[in-house]
């Protein structure tokens, strides 16, 4: 660090340098404003209606339930394959909501539908209060099949459609329409930066605090004051407000019509292994997972097809790119089990004190 | 003599029909240091885990402050004012220092989840006493320098005084310790024994210690109970149960 800070600051270019005289706050807050400004301005600027119906859309919806799923497995440490039922009890009380209450405007459904999901996702976490890990991993899992068999089960939920799908009645707020693609990822980026906010408040408050403490140490918590059976329960309603959310956005921004198949059991697993592979009790590990899990395939499709295109079977080339992918996760993990976001972290942090990154 | 802050009254306690405590009882005086000592399975822990509600007597009751009771849930016991050490490390491994010990001021928390979502001001407010209160309670124990790093990553020493930090953190009338010296250097002893006596002198607060070290109970406490098969053999102060000939018989006397 230069004595001279005055020295530092005017030299162009070294932003680092340059911000060596703010306070902690505010270096925070560049990249978060920079942040804004791409997600906002950027993008919607610039971004063709491939970009967002394939790939930003689908990446912030399903940052969102990693996000959702992190709550509750990793900062509270109760493991959950229900996530793909409760985007759906989201998805489908959102519809229910805008379907039969044609006043409400989109945000108060959107809200509607978290909280229903809140609700049905502390249902779900009820068993959690006696048993924890494998065990809840398996009563998780028959809540996952119990919601994909009442919503394919019971016409009510799809207005009684024949297929038993549901789709966005109207994608309005005050009158300006959201159907266009780059309106359609304005609303889910919005909708995930207000909620990813709030999480991230929330995890570093005290509600954060418990919520670590029964992870790492429930007999302890309790001991020294933490009312776990409330706290779990606290975990459960937030995650599932947020998984719940992002499934309406799931069928809503990205899908425009889906049914119980599209929250099946493969997407509770692609929702865990997001978090696990980003990172457990990282708010950014659920975004580096979602991006890693949705786009490194495409990237790899593409880069196949590239090099392989035409001349090799693509069936072949989609197993190839299966094996490419697996062994790629199992080096990541055993190189950083505490997953991408902290590999990532400890990148930034050997680049910073100048050592090329082992 | 000042009132009894705590009392056991003839509590029995057995696992599956093997007798853990006995008939037992004693009483603590407000603002005393008492040493529960014994063999190994003489029912030291057991007695200690009745008392925050661990684990459920068969019979008997137990008085704190005032408020009478046969069997307590742990949270219940915590409210009332009962802080607990643990023998095994049982801090929040991934958790930093701070934010262990503020995790033990949850029984005082008033602001809820939305006034943390939002970061409305009462929820900052309250935060940031919090913040302070816990790190009194660093300089206090001196562990101010780990305050940043993970509990997980500490010495065992220093991870025992967090655990000492965050029980004493929420201003407990009694704190339980659970052999808060095992494992330890004569050192790393003498250095927890004077923050232990400190923190009594200074707060106040009622102390009941599990310690298998005679000569650092002799030396810190003003009341020690002997066990011996779950039963009391002696009771009083540390020079009075140095003499008893029943304690020196089953205890004392033995060479371990």
């Amino acid at each position: 660090m230069p004595s001279d800070r005055s020295d530092a600051t005017v030299v162009v270019g070294q932003s680092r340098a340059g911000l060596a005289g703010w306070s902690p706050q505010s270096r925070q807050l560049v990249p978060l404003l920079a942040g804004a400004v791409l997600v906002f301005g950027v993008i919607p600027a610039l971004g063709n209606d491939y970009w967002f119906n394939a790939i930003l859309i689908p990446f912030f919806v399903l940052s969102l339930a990693a996000l959702g799923l992190n709550v509750l497995t990793g900062y509270a440490g109760q493991a959950s394959l229900g996530s793909g039922a409760v985007m759906s009890v989201g998805a489908f009380a959102s519809y229910n909501f805008l379907l039969r209450l044609p006043m409400l405007p989109l945000p108060i459904a959107l809200l509607l539908g978290g909280a229903t999901a809140a609700v049905v996702g502390v249902l779900f976490g009820l068993p959690s209060l006696r048993v924890k890990g494998f065990y809840l991993l398996a009563s998780t899992l028959g809540a996952q099949f119990f919601v994909e068999w009442l919503f394919n089960g019971y016409g009510w939920f799809s207005n009684n459609s024949s297929s038993g799908s549901i789709s966005a009645p109207r994608l309005e707020i005050f009158g300006t329409d959201l159907s266009s693609p780059v309106h359609r990822y304005l609303l889910t980026a919005v909708t995930v930066a207000v909620l990813t906010v709030m999480t991230v408040n929330l995890v570093l408050s005290q509600t954060g605090r418990t919520w670590t403490a029964i992870r790492d140490m429930d007999t302890a918590a309790a001991i020294i004051g933490v009312p776990v059976a409330r706290t779990k329960l606290l975990a459960f309603a937030v995650s599932s407000f947020i998984l719940g959310i992002a499934g309406a956005l799931w069928v809503f921004a990205y899908l425009g019509t889906a049914d119980a198949h599209s929250f099946d059991i493969d997407r509770s697993f692609q929702i865990l292994f997001m978090i696990i592979i980003g990172g457990l009790g990282s708010v950014m590990g659920s975004f580096v997972g979602a991006a890693f899990i949705l786009l490194f395939p495409i990237f790899l499709d593409r880069v196949a097809v590239g090099i392989f295109g035409g001349t090799v079977d693509t069936g072949l080339l989609q197993n190839l790119h299966d094996i490419v992918f697996g062994a790629l996760i199992i080096y990541l993990l055993t190189r950083e089990p505490r997953g991408l976001a902290a590999y990532l972290t400890k990148l930034s942090d050997r680049l910073r004190r100048g050592r090329p990154a082992r | 003599m000042t009132k009894p802050l705590l009392a056991l009254h003839n509590v029995s306690l057995s696992f599956k029909g093997v007798k853990a405590l006995t008939n037992l009882s004693f009483t603590v005086q407000a603002g005393q240091v008492c040493a529960l000592i014994g063999p190994n399975g003489a029912g030291k822990s057991s007695a200690l885990n009745i008392v925050n509600g661990v684990y459920r007597a068969d019979s008997g009751r137990i008085v704190f402050d005032g408020t009478r009771f046969e069997r307590i849930r742990p949270l219940k016991a915590a409210r009332l004012g009962i802080g607990r050490t643990f023998q095994h490390n049982a801090l929040f491994k991934h958790m930093s220092v701070l934010d262990n010990v503020m995790a033990g001021l949850t029984r005082h928390t008033r602001t809820g989840p939305l006034s943390h979502a939002f970061h409305l001001p009462r929820g900052r407010r309250e935060e940031a006493r919090m913040r302070e209160r816990a790190e009194q309670v660093l300089d206090f124990l001196h562990i101010r320098p780990h305050r940043d790093a993970a509990a997980g990553t500490l010495p065992y020493g220093v991870q025992k005084r967090v655990d000492l930090a965050r029980a004493l953190v929420a201003k407990p009338k009694l704190i339980l310790l659970d052999e808060p010296m095992a494992g330890m250097n004569q050192d790393e002893k003498e250095e927890m024994s004077g923050f232990i006596r400190h923190t009594n002198r200074t707060l106040g607060t009622t102390m009941l210690l599990i310690e298998h070290d005679v000569g650092v109970v002799m030396d810190l406490s003003d009341q020690v109970v002997v066990l011996d098969y779950g039963r009391k053999v002696g009771d009083g102060s540390p020079e009075a149960v140095r003499n008893d000939p029943e304690v020196i018989a089953a205890y004392l006397g033995t060479v371990h």
